[in-house]
């Protein structure tokens, strides 16, 4: 009987870990969807925008502590506020000097992000050393939450899982909801036709490309709780990012999030059943045989040529 | 066309360079042509070496501090008169953390530099890519971190631990000391933790009569752990045995945090976490597991002391040290250690006068050359504290290295 209340425990906890491994996928993957997906710029440099998030975190938590320890259970939320806007600001500026030039020739674009993506490595190397750093997390963060004795459910697992949910359902507001989203996806579907209406295309594209670099962002900060914080943190998610928005489909939000929980789930579950190696050859294979077959992705938009 | 009042004073000049040169080798101990006979960069007043590590690239988190410490190490010995009365003049190539730039660079500074050692390299991808360069033009290169063993050349000298020597005595502490019987191994997966894990493999089940009830390899980069962390639940190892590196290795204990792994629950033991990856992981999220490798910055010895305010003088007070840092500091002092002993600066020389060279004022304690150019050393356990220092809980014997060893292959 023992054995059998052990196995509910594990069983538990492992249907918990596929649950968060797609929303860290999702979150992560959120921004890219946004560029990728809706302006169909392979934005090489998203790892980074992630990186620039961790970063933030890293120094506002340095900042609390020095300055202002009475708000150290707190600094969290406005260290994610600041990622949003710091790495959309950066984002801003590198649309404005190098991605409009760019809009013509998508394998430029391609080459371009990645120049950026090493420039800005190199940046974070130079200011905050090669060395790893970590920010201090408050306490309500660490640990695990104990419904009964033996299970533990991680605390930072819980946390991204609620900022993903948040995150999502307001870029699903700002896309379907607003007269932006509204603009945007005209211009997704036909640029010439949307300027002719009168959408300034130019400000429409600078808004969406700083939004998605925000909204990488906040997945970097996020990401503090569960991962490292160095020059190079963010290439550590960038294949994955990739994977999950392309198997979506590209300019699909559903089908991004569709990916993340199948892709989330595969992997979750073959590491449980095979060495972690194994796991990911055999999730990749999966994914491709797909794409094989189905090369759009799962879900696609039907977009006049 | 010179005219001869303009032709007269560039002879007076040569003139004076030539007595002045002259007289720096009167001066010095010994004649340039008695210590260098190979052509190497060697002047009367200054000798050349090489540094080459990656200063940019993901391998620059790691490798930075060897930089540091072996600049500190040269320093010091300029200070302290030089090599048979020369200065240390450093040649820095950065390898950008990719193995086809280190032999690159290599062979610039052993061919086109004449540099008479080198010390760098940090993974085994890179001193492999490096290798074959150092031994074809015959330089000789100093080696600065734990490593999987199964290699000797004349021409390294390895400072850090090979496999064994890390391995073996953590196993039989923390068997004798907890009474371990089952163990679960864990890895990044590529040859250094592979191979360590093999070796493990083989002590556990050979030796101490135990079992190993998992073995895992996840890639590099992974980082995600939570399956993993559940296996771990499921099979209530007596001790987790770990080699994860690099980015991978902060989420891995990030996460087990998180999922209630403590070492209030659970033994752990691992092979690559020294005071630098603490300093990414965070001390709170390792406290009380323990590592087994031969320095950590805690040691408590006068030369140890010496070295860290040495080494916080120059990069701070904040900067830390670890194993591997520590083993990139005794590469130039074994060097001049050696030259002297030799009397030259000739590298085949060098070689072949490094076996049984000691040093007694190495942070570790001390050290000794063995005929297979790795270092005797002892093996430490240390506990995580939360401030992300060690404490030393246990100190074996010094021990032999042995590169190939029997029965664990």
């Amino acid at each position: 009987m023992e054995w059998l209340s052990e196995f509910g425990a594990i069983a538990a906890m492992q249907g918990f870990n596929g649950l968060s491994v797609f929303c860290v996928l999702l979150l992560m993957a959120l921004g890219l969807a946004i560029i990728f997906g809706q302006m169909g710029v392979i934005n090489m440099a998203h790892g980074e925008f992630l990186t620039i998030g961790a970063y933030t975190t890293y120094v506002v938590s340095v900042l609390t502590e020095q300055y202002a320890p009475f708000f150290g259970p707190y600094y969290f939320f406005l260290a994610i506020v600041l990622s949003f806007f710091i790495a959309g600001a950066i984002g801003w500026l590198a649309e404005w000097a190098m991605i409009s030039k760019l809009y013509q020739r998508p394998l430029d674009t391609l080459l371009a992000t990645w120049g950026l993506s090493l420039v800005m490595q190199q940046a974070f190397r130079s200011i905050f050393g090669a060395r790893e750093v970590s920010a201090t997390l408050p306490e309500w963060l660490m640990g695990s939450w104990n419904p009964t004795e033996a299970i533990d459910i991680p605390r930072n697992g819980l946390f991204v899982m609620g900022l993903t949910v948040l995150m999502t359902g307001m870029i699903f507001l700002m896309l379907y909801r607003s007269r932006w989203g509204l603009q945007v996806r005209a211009t997704v579907q036909n640029r010439v036709m949307s300027r002719a209406v009168g959408i300034n295309t130019k400000k429409v594209d600078r808004m969406t490309f700083a939004l998605g670099c925000g909204v990488a962002g906040v997945a970097g900060a996020a990401f503090t709780t569960i991962g490292s914080t160095g020059p190079t943190a963010g290439s550590l998610y960038i294949v994955d990012t990739f994977l999950v928005v392309v198997f979506g489909g590209a300019s699909s939000l559903l089908g991004t999030i569709a990916s993340a929980f199948s892709i989330a789930q595969a992997q979750s579950l073959m590491e449980f059943f095979m060495s972690g190696s194994m796991a990911k050859v055999f999730t990749l294979s999966a994914v491709i045989l797909i794409l094989m077959l189905r090369p759009q992705g799962l879900f696609s938009i039907k977009v006049r040529k | 066309m010179d005219s001869p009042t303009r032709f007269l004073p560039r002879r007076l000049a040569l003139g004076a360079a030539a007595l002045s040169l002259l007289a720096a080798s009167v001066f010095s101990q010994m004649a340039l042509a008695d210590v260098n006979t190979t052509g190497l960069a060697v002047t009367d007043t200054e000798v050349t070496v090489g540094q080459l590590h990656s200063a940019t690239g993901t391998m620059a988190i790691s490798e930075t501090g060897s930089i540091q410490a072996e600049r500190l190490a040269i320093e010091q010995i300029n200070a302290s008169g030089g090599i048979l009365g020369r200065q240390i003049k450093i040649i820095q190539e950065d390898g950008a953390s990719d193995w086809p730039t280190f032999a690159e660079k290599a062979k610039k500074l052993l061919v086109g530099d004449k540099v008479a050692a080198v010390f760098g390299c940090w993974t085994s991808a890179s001193r492999k890519a490096v290798l074959p360069v150092f031994e074809k033009e015959n330089g000789l290169l100093y080696y600065p971190t734990f490593y999987e063993g199964l290699e000797q050349s004349k021409n390294v000298i390895y400072t850090g631990q090979e496999a064994t020597q890390q391995i073996l005595a953590g196993l039989d502490w923390i068997a004798k000391e907890k009474g371990a019987k089952t163990f679960y191994l864990i890895g990044s997966d590529y040859i250094w933790p592979r191979t360590s894990m093999k070796i493990a493999r083989k002590h556990i089940e050979n030796v101490l009569g135990g079992k190993v009830v998992g073995e895992e390899y996840y890639p590099l980069g992974n980082t995600q752990f939570g399956s993993l962390i559940n296996k771990v639940k499921l099979k209530k190892p007596d001790v987790v045995f770990t080699a994860v590196v690099g980015g991978s290795n902060v989420a891995f204990y990030k996460q087990m945090k998180a999922a209630g792994v403590t070492s209030a629950k659970q033994n752990l033991l691992t092979l690559s976490v020294t005071e630098d990856e603490l300093l990414g992981i965070g001390g709170e999220n390792m406290d009380g597991f323990y590592a087994s490798m031969k320095y950590f910055q805690s040691l408590d010895n006068p030369n140890n002391k010496a070295f860290v305010e040495a080494f916080k003088a120059k990069f701070g007070k904040d900067s830390v040290i670890g194993d591997v840092t520590q083993a990139a500091y005794l590469g130039p002092w074994l060097w001049k250690a050696a030259v002297e002993k030799a009397g030259s600066f000739d590298v085949d020389k060098v070689a072949a006068a490094s076996p049984g060279i000691e040093l007694t004022t190495a942070p570790e304690g001390y050290v000794k050359v063995h005929d297979n150019h790795h270092l005797w050393s002892k093996t430490r356990i240390g506990q995580v504290q939360k401030d992300g220092q060690f404490k030393v809980v246990f100190e074996s014997g010094l021990i032999e290295p042995n590169p190939f060893p029997k029965g664990y292959q």
